[in-house]
């Protein structure tokens, strides 16, 4: 599957797109495969988000999981850092990004 | 430390106020992205993983406290309270927001400081020795000269738009504490045999993916050329630097393919006709500037004994301070560098610590240091004990400079859009593991510097061990190398073999340390040894 990623532009956060709308939770995420240039120019153009592009990723337990670690850590937060990643509660979240 | 003038004040105010409607005219549509990323590359405001990423400079790594509050203030109002300390002596916030950052740059030019010349292809901050000022083993004060280029490549016009981004160091003693051979421009201020300073010109160093250590084009040129020195060495890069390829567009692949006597000859010719230009500075703004960095009041007959009664404060100080030049003072070094620590984090609170220890204990002044740790300049040692107590309670005391703890780590992955592997784990479990061991008092001098990817922030080839941070389809792999440094005796480090793994990097650290404790003799450092004894038996070791 391809999921479409970028940035808010007001405050940088990584965003993913749910089909209507964006999120900073990746597992909001749809898949656009085949529409994602499309989405892309039309949201940027509307400064809903900030130099968007198509990720790959797989469905892992019903959520969708980026293809590569960068990508991971994009939608999690810093490794090194699991107080500021969106899920700092869940001491199983670093099996996720790595 | 230098104090603007009404010109400084007025450019960086000017500065503020043109970027806060560049930003809002992107949040309003009517810039693009592509339009917008430029400016805001020249306001030191990158777009990173996880955010923007304001990079603020720190000329010459020099701050006084009142900076490093406001420093703190920054991280606390408009990040998330901490800042991490960069190898080029400046400081980086991970999470800011495009609509705060006028705010933030407001904030930094009501205390002299700003965020220009930290990105773009243009002369980036100028960095220079972190004990300068302090140490005895320097000719001169090599910060005025420092200042000066800062002054003379600050939006200059010719230079703002260079091949690619171009560093420059300036150092005054024969020992090499800034990396001052790979850098784009080298400057060592010497002194000759009839007593008269001059520049010793190094050109066309660097790391990155073609590491080069400079050649020297010039031994002895006088100070009061310095300027027109630099331009004509400028100028020529400027003209004949590669623009068709970012990886061929630094200084180091001209000089390397030109040759160092031909660019050498080409910089010769142009600062012959800039010496009839008169480009160079009059001397009275050079002896203004100077005169902002002229000593403290040190104490006459301050004392010279330190009690060392306390086991752990005496570890501290035989690892973590530096002898001065003057009697009953030392240049004491905080560690940025906890065991399983973030190399080069401090929080917002520890900032502002480490401000109030410089104002009580080392005229108001701090340096960063391109190793990613703090120094305190001038500090009586009748004052360290107090020090060392109140840095130990904030968990600033780690006794570990130049150890095998005291690593050099970019970002790497968990923050940078460029990296291919993480940096920080692999700096945080190799403390860890060597804190563990109990090795780290017995391997001496040892420097390790990671980076997470060729390009090279975390100096991984001057490290006498680096690792390299490489994407090997998609999972992170780490090559070893040894026998790099980045002090006098420059050198570029060598690839061990095959990569290994997150977990065997580790391992592999460790299996050539044992190495140096069986091969090494009296006095060696792990570099020392390596010299002598070659990569072979680290290579047995590591792949038998």
């Amino acid at each position: 599957m391809r999921l479409l990623t970028g940035n808010d532009l007001k405050t940088g956060a990584v965003t993913w797109w749910t089909g209507s709308d964006w999120s900073i939770h990746v597992e909001d995420a749809a898949d656009v495969a085949g529409s994602e240039d499309e989405i892309a120019r039309r949201e940027e153009a509307a400064r809903r988000v900030n130099s968007p592009y198509a990720v790959d990723a797989e469905l892992q337990d019903g959520s969708p999981r980026p293809s590569h670690i960068k990508e991971r850590v994009r939608a999690l937060g810093p490794t090194v850092r699991p107080d500021l990643t969106l899920k700092p509660a869940d001491p199983e979240i670093g099996n996720w990004v790595i | 430390m230098y104090k603007y003038d009404q010109y400084d004040q007025a450019m960086v105010d000017a500065r503020v106020e043109e970027f806060r409607d560049q930003a809002r005219r992107r949040l309003e549509g009517k810039l693009t992205e592509d339009q917008f990323k430029p400016l805001r590359l020249m306001n030191g405001l990158y777009l990173q993983l996880h955010a923007y990423m304001l990079r603020v400079a720190i000329p010459y790594g020099t701050l006084n406290s009142q900076q490093m509050h406001a420093l703190a203030d920054i991280a606390d109002k408009y990040d998330r309270g901490y800042g991490h300390f960069t190898t080029r002596q400046n400081i980086q916030y991970n999470w800011i927001k495009l609509e705060d950052a006028g705010d933030i740059l407001a904030d930094l030019a009501k205390v002299e400081m700003h965020a220009i010349q930290t990105s773009g292809n243009c002369i980036r901050n100028i960095s220079s020795d972190h004990f300068a000022g302090a140490t005895a083993d320097e000719v001169v004060d090599p910060r005025p000269y420092a200042e000066l280029l800062r002054q003379w490549s600050s939006f200059h016009p010719e230079f703002s738009y260079l091949p690619r981004k171009f560093k420059i160091a300036v150092i005054a003693s024969d020992t090499d504490r800034a990396a001052m051979r790979l850098h784009d421009i080298g400057i060592q201020i010497v002194e000759n045999d009839a007593g008269e300073l001059g520049a010793a010109f190094y050109v066309g160093g660097g790391m990155g993916r073609t590491p080069m250590i400079a050649p020297c084009i010039n031994p002895f040129v006088p100070l009061d050329r310095l300027v027109t020195y630099a331009e004509a060495c400028l100028r020529v890069y400027n003209r004949y630097g590669r623009r068709d390829n970012k990886y061929k567009a630094r200084i180091k692949i001209l000089v390397h393919e030109m040759g160092a006597e031909e660019y050498t000859r080409q910089v010769e010719a142009e600062y012959a006709h800039l010496l009839e230009e008169g480009v160079e500075p009059p001397f009275a703004e050079l002896e203004r500037i100077r005169t902002y960095f002229e000593d403290p009041l040190f104490e006459a007959g301050a004392g010279d004994e330190i009690d060392r009664s306390d086991p752990d404060f005496a570890v501290w100080v035989d690892r973590n301070t530096v002898a001065h030049k003057e009697t009953g003072y030392v240049s004491a070094v905080i560690s940025l560098k906890p065991v399983g620590g973030i190399p080069g984090d401090a929080t917002a609170e520890q900032m502002r610590l480490m401000a109030d220890l410089a104002k009580d204990y080392s005229f108001d002044e701090l340096r960063v240091m391109h190793t990613q740790n703090i120094v305190l300049p001038h500090v009586r040692k009748a004052d360290l004990h107090a020090l060392w107590t109140a840095l130990d309670e904030a968990g600033l005391g780690s006794p570990n400079l130049d150890t095998v703890e005291d690593i050099i780590a970019c970002p790497g992955l968990d923050y940078c859009s460029l990296a291919n592997a993480r940096s920080i784990p692999i700096a945080q479990r190799i403390s860890e593991r060597f804190a563990a061991n109990g090795k780290t008092g017995t391997l001496g001098e040892l420097k390790l510097k990671i980076s997470g990817c060729i390009n090279a922030c975390g100096h991984h080839h001057a490290g006498h061990i680096g690792i390299l941070g490489v994407d090997r389809k998609g999972v992170e792999n780490y090559q070893l190398l040894l026998g790099g440094s980045e002090a006098q005796d420059a050198s570029l480090a060598k690839i061990t073999g095959p990569g290994f793994s997150e977990d065997g990097i580790v391992d592999a650290v460790e299996t050539v340390t044992t190495v140096f404790e069986r091969e090494r003799q009296d006095g060696e450092r792990f570099l020392d040894t390596y010299r002598r004894i070659g990569m072979n038996p680290f290579k047995e070791a590591l792949y038998g």
